[in-house]
């Protein structure tokens, strides 16, 4: 992974020291609350409905081992004991004390860590696919690429205060693993007729308020021209996006409302005039962090039949929680955090320590944080798959339940956010009682629910096949679900279904849904196939069934 | 009197806004609006001469304008309309304009001069709240920048595009 050169180390360390002035001056009566916001917003530093937030930095996903122990040590000294992962593949703290926090970030800087933009109207952390350099159907390595805009964004003069938000994900497998047509700029790796590399470039796309998937601005931009055409975008975004109404500041509001083609003529327009004087990004550059990803140093090994002869809990486990491992004889492991009863997305320091010494046992001493809010160690000998089972099943880490139901996307809802009108983690827990038993998982298959406590959408709920969105009505929890979302290789916002449902019939009306799908399914075929060939309407009617169909 | 920093230095302002005290020559700086509502009186203007953007207003306006201005001040209502800073760069690295560059406004803090220092302004004409001495340390707060950028104020050792 990336390692921190002397200048970088000193950037963070001026970072820390600049925001412990801001903090003095604002604890000080010199900063009011309003001066104060933007300043911590941009070093991830929310204030809560129960108490701060702190969302630290993990950039495209990557750890290291002593990265992870430092996450837990901060969250037992300065936190209760535990961290919540995130769809960005950040990890959020909910109660650090606000004196705290230069403290905190200057223990992070001693790992090379941050938490700087991941809040406020800049460039947010920028997100890659957990199977990075080790897919089979991998281009190229996206994180390089990843790295090298994270240096580009970190206090980008000209783009630190934007109109809103601006959130870029990296792929380089055709399979979407990291949801990058609802990002506002999606880079998709790919190589030209000449076989040089590049991106095709997506803008425009996002959840929230107004969904919308991104839209292609341009099919090959050359690899040099990176930097170049992500400034043109940025600066025709930042001079010409809206910042009359925060809910129409979104990059994407401004496509749509000029038209892709139009966006894509000032964009091309302001490159134009603007790429020669701005410097190419230079070869030696990008092979310097390039250098940080080159593959691990794999032993010469065969694939196994590792479940063979094993008992079925770890065959389940190899089957949903495992991946294919471009290297012959290894295999990429989730680390799930999922269990039954548990928050999705939570981990606790115990947990993080040995996953960090088991990650430093069996896979390079790395591991990955997820989209889908599960870690992952992503070198593992598939000889060392049962003892790797055992130790994350004695960590209650070993949930195989990937891909199914109750592997399911929630923010953290009205337990801890001040915008939420829902209590998500409750749903969940009850998504998770009422889909408790793993043959009935297995037998409905790969299906994703994503759930949010309001409008913002941080659980992604337009992308779900199954999504839910809390709402308040008078006062009380409702649910809205809706149906036939994909952030994968075909993109598409779900549809609501009807009037939403309250609290208590959340599951039930989920369970009444993939009844549905259950009777309807041909041979083989997945919930989204059969909701897509089907369509809504049978959907419709068996969610609001009052005598649903035996289970 | 006015204190500004201009490169490194807090010095005495020389320049007026339209509607302070001035006197029959002095460095004058006007409002866009009102350069073009009366052009004539602006063309025979014997002082030194400078123009306020808005952060509305696109710099393109001006580039006809900038032979005969000694000033251009652009103006950050809030620290967090960050228009201005895309009009710096492109006032500096597009349109070559090599006269005093300034940052207006309420917006204008000791959190925001090293970005302004970056992106070409050598004036800063901070918020009256803010210290300028404070705003001079802040220039140094750190000694690398990713990004290329026009500064000859600021200390910088860049990465990329060193």
């Amino acid at each position: 992974m990336y390692q921190y050169d002397a200048l970088d180390q000193a950037f963070v360390d001026q970072r820390v020291a600049e925001f412990r002035d801001q903090m003095r001056r604002h604890l000080a009566g010199e900063l009011s609350e309003d001066e104060f916001r933007p300043l911590r917003l941009r070093n991830g530093l929310y204030i809560q409905r129960h108490a701060p937030m702190l969302r630290i930095a993990i950039p495209y996903g990557l750890l290291a081992a002593r990265q992870l122990r430092k996450l837990a040590d901060i969250a037992r000294r300065y936190d209760r004991g535990f961290g919540h992962f995130t769809t960005r593949q950040n990890l959020q703290l909910n109660w650090p004390k606000l004196v705290d926090v230069p403290d905190i970030l200057a223990e992070l800087a001693t790992v090379q860590m941050h938490a700087i933009q991941t809040s406020g109207n800049c460039v947010r952390n920028v997100t890659a696919d957990h199977l990075a350099g080790i897919a089979p159907d991998e281009v190229d390595d996206p994180r390089p690429y990843c790295e090298i805009i994270r240096q580009w964004a970190t206090l980008h003069p000209e783009f630190t205060y934007l109109p809103r938000k601006f959130k870029i994900a990296v792929t380089g497998s055709p399979e979407d693993r990291a949801a990058s047509e609802v990002h506002d700029i999606g880079l998709h790796l790919t190589r030209n007729g000449s076989g040089g590399i590049g991106f095709t470039v997506l803008v425009g796309g996002g959840l929230g308020r107004t969904p919308m998937i991104g839209q292609v601005i341009r099919e090959f931009l050359p690899l040099p021209d990176l930097l170049s055409y992500l400034e043109a975008i940025l600066r025709v975004y930042n001079r010409h996006g809206r910042r009359d109404n925060l809910n129409k500041a979104r990059i994407k509001i401004l496509v749509k409302s000029l038209g892709i083609a139009r966006f894509r003529e000032q964009v091309e327009a302001e490159w134009q005039l603007s790429r020669e004087s701005s410097a190419r990004l230079p070869a030696a550059e990008v092979e310097r962090v390039r250098g940080f990803f080159r593959p691990q140093p794999y032993e010469t090994l065969e694939d196994l039949d590792a479940a063979s002869g094993r008992e079925p809990r770890f065959k389940a486990w190899y089957r949903y929680n495992t991946r294919p491992h471009r290297v012959p004889g290894y295999r990429a492991v989730f680390v799930a955090l999922k269990a039954h009863g548990h928050n999705p997305g939570d981990m606790s320091s115990e947990q993080m320590e040995a996953v960090a010494s088991l990650a430093e046992r069996v896979s390079f001493g790395l591991i990955r944080t997820t989209h889908n809010q599960n870690l992952m160690l992503a070198d593992v000998r598939q000889r060392d798959l049962y003892e790797v089972w055992l130790e994350l099943e004695r960590l209650g880490l070993a949930m195989p339940n990937i891909g199914t139901l109750t592997d399911m996307i929630a923010c953290p809802g009205l337990d801890f956010c001040s915008l939420a009108n829902a209590g998500t983690l409750g749903v969940a827990r009850q998504i998770q009682e009422r889909f408790d038993d793993l043959d009935y998982l297995y037998d409905l298959g790969d299906i994703e629910i994503k759930m949010s406590g309001c409008m913002n959408a941080c659980g992604h709920h337009h992308v779900g096949h199954i999504g839910i969105l809390g709402v308040d009505k008078h006062g009380e929890e409702w649910y809205q679900i809706s149906l036939g979302g994909s952030a994968n290789a075909f993109t598409a916002l779900g549809e609501v279904i009807g009037p939403s449902v309250p609290k208590a019939e959340v599951a039930s009306t989920i369970e009444r849904i993939v009844e549905v799908y259950r009777t309807l399914r041909a041979d083989g075929e997945r919930f989204i196939e059969t909701l897509r060939r089907v369509g809504l309407e049978p959907f419709r009617e068996g969610a609001y069934a009052t005598h649903p169909a035996a289970a | 009197m006015r204190r500004i920093l201009r490169r490194r230095e807090i010095v005495a302002d020389d320049w007026r806004h339209l509607g302070e005290d001035l006197e029959e020559g002095s460095a004058l700086i006007v409002p866009l609006v009102e350069l073009r509502k009366d052009p004539e009186r602006w063309r025979q203007w014997r002082g030194r001469l400078g123009v306020l953007l808005r952060s509305v207003d696109p710099v393109e306006e001006v580039a006809g304008d900038l032979p005969r201005l000694d000033l251009v001040a652009v103006e950050f209502p809030t620290p967090s309309d960050g228009r201005g800073y895309s009009a710096g760069r492109l006032l500096r690295e597009r349109l070559g304009f090599r006269g005093e560059l300034r940052a207006v406004g309420a917006g204008v803090r000791q959190d925001q001069v090293f970005l302004l220092a970056r992106c070409g302004f050598d004036a800063i004409e901070l918020a009256s709240t803010e210290d300028p001495e404070a705003a001079r340390r802040a220039l140094d707060r750190y000694t690398i920048a990713y990004q290329p950028g026009s500064s000859e104020v600021a200390l910088r050792r860049q990465r990329f595009f060193a």
